[in-house]
């Protein structure tokens, strides 16, 4: 069953300026729509979808410039219309969903009020009659208080609950085509949950059609009838979402499938006394209580996956070992010894054992400094290394980590990919010999196929040097993959905790159930078969 | 006004060179220095030249200047000839020597109080942004006590109280002064605190001073630099200002905003040379200002770049 | 929120009070000595002494100074004995009358050439507005006072001297402080524009203005409704910090233009090392610094959802 064409792109070319410089940051992608079809683009950072997704609307960000191609939205060629035309096709014909919403949403007016501009300003409805169907529609996505949330400000609402209203605010004049761009990325796992499901209905009940941009091929699965697949601002391959997912063509789209096959052996539990314990401590900042009662051990050799959603406390539990934090009760125990409560009270060989590995890798690695005086100074500073000795110590750090040192131990962070960075993040952690590292959200900023890099290199360095990791993760993919012991947090607290295997099979808490339920897979009907469970 | 012509004139012939000079350091230099030269755009490296001739003048004033700064060699109010090309002033001083001595007196005070406001205000900004806690309030409490202050109204109470000589000069300037840059510095810096690199050398152990030294100075400096020029315009503009009242710089020294009131009552009959020493300042001001935009424009063009 | 800003802006002026009063404490000796000079005897010192009050503590000074400059009285002049309030009197309201002037006309001027150079950001507009600005701020007030008195005054189209007195009518007082009110103009705008152009750019790359250009709004509407609303705190805060920078400006155009208010009286008042006008003068500046800036505040806090609907 082929439906007419609502949107034929062909050949399109875009330029991006860097400094003074343009390069071409989509080389000539085509793209057919139907009516009332979802097409998932899907492609890494730099992938050029966002890019494409725009270009659909006939827009180019700032600093982007269409330069070649045809694109035909219903009989109109988007590139030739007038910006006039354009306009009258822009939120009214095609509609745009921004990955956040608190940010795309006008801090200085109602949602009500932005929501009505569209139907009002292209003639489609009168604002009272715009109001009472944005009503109607807060409710079709299923958000609370349907008529009253829509007088509220952005800052007054949820995030889940913005990028509902967004696409609510998207559907006002019942468009043609809908992109939506990254619109789940930033959620957490059981929100993301709510607004795909949402995102899903509203777009069948209306027949529009839809355009969904991500990263993440278990989400687009979901939603998605056909699926694109984009590197570096060129296509890789296209076909039916089931066909994609059973048999994909392309090397590179078997690779981004293979991504979560990765996993470290399940290793014996761990006989000998823990390295470090985490015992009943309860922390806050200022008179709000961020921790309670928080216990745990970390043993040598094995990897304790701390899980839990934003404002879970994991981070914060990171804090209150390294003693950022000192807890209001409880303590820190590391090798039989309980440490000093404060960061300021620790000798330097208590501060050498325990490590950090940071999340983004560019705001962890000083800009300025040349790999040499990164990965170096632990090294200098704790073991008293110089001259020579440093150099080597640098050198053989560098060798660990798979990168050659006469290459990079001269070259700055700005230098390096995403990857690499994070590499000498796990090196400058390295170099002071500890016994613990902590490793917070070390893989969620970086592409698929480089986050199993990094674990793979996380699990040798583990079994070559016996070290015991913390690992902060909301990623139960990722747990799956190299946990030993798992801790599920909730609002500062321990909810369920121990082996993974006891974790992962069921009867599972309420809470743990619950989060990883909300893990999407790559099966079109999981979504569907979830719903149906939980009605 | 042939006077207006060869004022225009002067200009487009510093613009020119500034040109020649930009192509020559494209075609000569390599690497690094040669990238940035390019990106150079004309305004700014006229003010370079500019900024260059001026400190030439400044440190070759005796070997430039026909006649000494406080020598009178003539008559009162001589107009412009072969002896004297610019004239003499009220009490029959040389105009020219006088204008070069100037760049010697009016531009170095002016550097010496925006290094030493610099220096004493981007350390305390600094230590306040990264140690927190009640220093960094009492510092900022305190700066902003000051701040509630207009700058001039504050330099001329201070003034009257230490008197108007050339040390208490500096010190009042530099001290009105210091609580700007402690204010941009500490905002810069607490931009810089926040991130992980800092958090990692705190865990490491690192001290105060490593921290401002190692870690975060080399990261603030572009944006300090880009102050820096600001800063001294302003400071220059307000040193020539309170010489201009009678309050700062004051004759025999050669100086630029003295050297205008002192001869005002020329303008009145339409001569244009004791504008000459407020032209100097202006040159100079737009000269800076222009390299100041470059680096602004560098430093955020290069975050662009690497996003 | 807004009557706590209120309180913490009269706090940091009685906080300023002090520092203004503490000055006089950092005199070398005292300050009867230093009126009076090395030579004098340590009769007459003590005899100043006791006529300036100087033996009492300082806080019972201070306090006496703080409460009568509240009722407006500042003592008397240590130069001439006239009190201050006498000389203070009409002087305060030409100054004021001269920023005020000043005001209207660089206020709209800088905001409409700062939205428009900011809208057609890199078009010739732009560059040359950008430009003249640069230029603008370069130059030193008495230069540009000087440029005009040489171009305006010569020409004998403005006066390049301001003589009034209590019978000038208002029309002719515009005139005749033509010059520099156009001064202190062309100073303000300068900043007043390039700040404004500063904070519109700055809003205008948000993801919702995208959001907005999206919808397939017009440009003025973009502007006019979504971009404005979020300027408002911005602009007003750059309109205050540069009526608050006229302030300072008056003092150096006063002297130019021979202008009789406050500034020409400060800078007389400094060369005679007459520290109790110099105070109350300071006092008076400051007072007007800290109330500008406390109005801006509470006018960008009203027009800030995100400060009047809490969660």
């Amino acid at each position: 069953m082929t439906r007419e064409v609502l949107l034929r792109i062909e050949g399109l070319r875009i330029e991006g300026r860097s400094g003074d410089t343009w390069s071409e940051i989509v080389k000539g992608v085509d793209l057919t729509l139907h009516k009332g079809e979802v097409l998932g683009l899907i492609g890494e950072s730099g992938a050029g979808k966002s890019t494409v997704g725009l270009a659909a609307m006939g827009f180019a960000r700032d600093g982007c410039k269409i330069t070649g191609g045809s694109i035909m939205f219903d009989g109109i060629d988007l590139r030739r219309a007038t910006e006039a035309q354009r306009r009258a096709l822009r939120g009214k014909r095609i509609a745009y969903v921004a990955q956040s919403a608190a940010a795309s949403f006008n801090p200085a007016h109602r949602l009500i009020e932005q929501y009505a501009e569209a139907p009002v300003i292209h003639g489609v409805m009168a604002r009272d009659k715009a109001e009472k169907d944005a009503v109607d529609l807060y409710r079709k996505m299923q958000l609370p208080d349907p008529e009253g949330i829509g007088f509220r400000y952005p800052h007054q609402v949820s995030g889940g609950q913005l990028q509902r209203a967004m696409t609510a605010m998207a559907m006002a004049c019942r468009p043609d085509l809908i992109i939506f761009d990254e619109p789940t990325t930033a959620l957490d796992v059981t929100t993301q949950i709510e607004v795909l499901a949402a995102i899903r209905d509203i777009v069948r009940q209306f027949d529009t059609a839809a355009i969904y941009i991500t990263h993440d091929l278990a989400v687009v699965a979901q939603a998605a009838d056909r699926i694109k697949v984009l590197l570096r601002g060129e296509e890789v391959e296209e076909a039916p979402t089931r066909q994609m997912l059973d048999a994909p063509r392309e090397e590179y789209t078997k690779s981004l499938w293979a991504v979560r096959s990765f996993a470290r052996p399940v290793q014996p539990p761990a006989t000998a006394a823990p390295v470090l314990s985490v015992r009943g401590v309860t922390a806050a900042y200022g008179k709000t209580v961020v921790l309670e009662d928080v216990s745990f051990d970390i043993h040598a050799g094995r990897t304790v996956a701390v899980v839990g959603e934003s404002g879970s406390g994991k981070s914060t539990t990171a804090r209150v070992i390294t003693g950022l934090l000192p807890p209001t009760s409880g303590e820190i125990v590391f090798d039989g010894a309980a440490l000093p409560p404060a960061l300021k009270a620790r000798t330097r060989n208590q501060l050498r054992q325990v490590q950090m590995i940071y999340q983004m890798a560019d705001t962890a690695l000083n800009p300025k400094q040349r790999l040499r005086e990164l990965i170096g100074r632990p090294a200098q500073m704790y073991l008293g290394l110089h001259g020579r000795a440093l150099d080597a110590r640098v050198r053989d750090l560098l060798h660990l980590i798979e990168l050659d040192p006469d290459t990079y131990i001269d070259r700055l962070p700005g230098e390096l990919s995403g990857g690499q960075k994070q590499r000498i993040g796990i090196a400058r952690a390295l170099a002071a010999e500890p016994r613990v590292i902590i490793c917070d959200e070390v893989t969620s900023a970086l592409d698929q196929i480089v986050q199993e890099g990094i674990l793979q290199l996380l699990t040798r360095l583990q079994d070559e040097f016996g070290l015991a990791y913390m690992f902060i993760t909301h990623d139960i993919a990722t747990v799956r993959a190299i946990a030993d012991e798992v801790v599920v947090m909730q609002r500062g607290r321990v909810v369920d905790a121990g082996h993974k295997t006891e974790i992962f099979t069921p009867p599972h808490q309420p809470y743990t159930e619950l989060l990883l339920s909300s893990v999407p897979e790559m099966d079109p009907d999981w979504l569907t078969r979830l719903l149906d469970s939980r009605a | 006004m042939g006077f207006a012509a060869s004022v225009t004139l002067g200009l487009a012939g510093l613009f020119a060179l500034a040109w020649v000079l930009r192509a020559g350091a494209r075609a000569l230099l390599t690497g690094h220095s040669r990238s940035i030269a390019s990106d150079m755009p004309l305004t700014a490296a006229f003010g370079l030249l500019v900024i260059v001739i001026y400190a030439f003048v400044a440190i070759a004033a005796p070997l430039l200047a026909p006649f000494p700064e406080r020598d009178i060699v003539g008559t009162q109010f001589q107009a412009w000839s072969a002896d004297h090309p610019l004239g003499t002033d009220r009490i029959g001083r040389d105009m020219l020597s006088r204008l070069i001595y100037g760049a010697r007196n009016t531009v170095g005070i002016a550097f010496a109080t925006t290094a030493l406001a610099f220096v004493v205000g981007s350390l305390l900004g600094l230590w306040a942004a990264l140690t927190g806690g009640w220093l960094d309030q009492i510092l900022s409490r305190f700066v902003d006590a000051l701040m509630a202050i207009p700058a001039l109204i504050f330099s001329l109470l201070l003034l009257t109280i230490f008197g108007t000589s050339v040390l208490s000069l500096i010190l009042v300037i530099a001290a009105v002064d210091a609580t700007r840059v402690f204010r941009l510095a500490r905002s810069v810096a607490q931009g810089i605190v926040v991130m992980d690199y800092i958090e990692a050398a705190r865990l490491r152990g690192e001290g105060a001073w490593f921290l401002i030294r190692r870690e975060i100075l080399p990261n603030a400096m572009a944006p300090l630099v880009a102050e820096f020029g600001l800063r001294f315009c302003f400071v220059f503009l307000s040193i020539s200002s309170l010489s201009f009242l009678g309050l700062g710089i004051k004759p025999p020294t050669a100086d630029w905003g003295s050297m205008v009131r002192d001869n005002a009552t020329l303008i009145t009959f339409g001569d244009v040379t004791p504008l000459l020493p407020a032209g100097c300042i202006a040159l100079l001001t737009v000269a800076v200002n222009f390299v100041v935009d470059w680096q602004l424009y560098r430093a955020s063009g290069l975050r662009e770049a690497t996003q | 929120m807004i009557l706590t800003r209120i309180a913490l802006g009269v706090g940091l002026l009685f906080v300023v009070s002090l520092v203004i009063f503490w000055a006089t404490e950092l005199l070398p000796g005292d300050l009867a000595t230093q009126l009076l000079g090395q030579s004098a005897t340590p009769e007459t010192v003590a005899a100043l002494r006791a006529q300036l009050g100087l033996n009492d503590p300082a806080p019972v000074r201070y306090w006496a100074w703080l409460t009568g400059a509240l009722t407006g009285d500042f003592g008397v002049s240590l130069a001439n004995n006239r009190p201050i309030a006498d000389l203070i009197g009409a002087r305060l309201g030409n100054t004021v009358f001269l920023a005020l002037y000043a005001a209207a006309l660089s206020v709209p001027i800088a905001l409409t050439l700062g939205i428009l150079s900011a809208l057609w950001r890199n078009s010739i507009f732009d560059r040359m507005a950008n430009a003249g600005a640069l230029g603008a701020i370069s130059l030193p007030e008495f230069f540009i006072a000087y440029i005009l008195v040489l171009w305006l005054a010569q020409t004998g189209f403005f006066p390049s001297m301001v003589r009034i007195n209590p019978t000038t009518t208002f029309g002719d007082r515009l005139y005749m402080t033509f010059l520099p009110a156009l001064t202190l103009t062309l100073v303000v705008t300068a900043h007043m524009m390039r700040m404004t152009r500063a904070a519109i750019i700055n809003l205008m790359a948000s993801p919702y203005i995208e959001m907005a250009r999206l919808k397939g709004l017009s440009p003025l509407r973009i502007v006019l409704r979504h971009a404005l609303p979020n300027a408002l705190a911005p602009i007003i805060n750059v309109v205050a910090l540069n009526l608050a920078y006229l302030i300072t400006g008056v003092v150096v155009v006063e002297v130019v233009f021979v202008y009789p208010g406050l500034g020409q009286l400060m800078v007389d008042a400094v060369s005679n090392r007459d520290i109790a006008v110099v105070q109350a003068i300071a006092l008076i500046f400051a007072a007007a610094y800290i109330g500008l800036n406390l109005i801006a505040d509470v006018l960008s806090t009203i027009t800030n959802p995100r400060l009047m609907h809490r969660r």
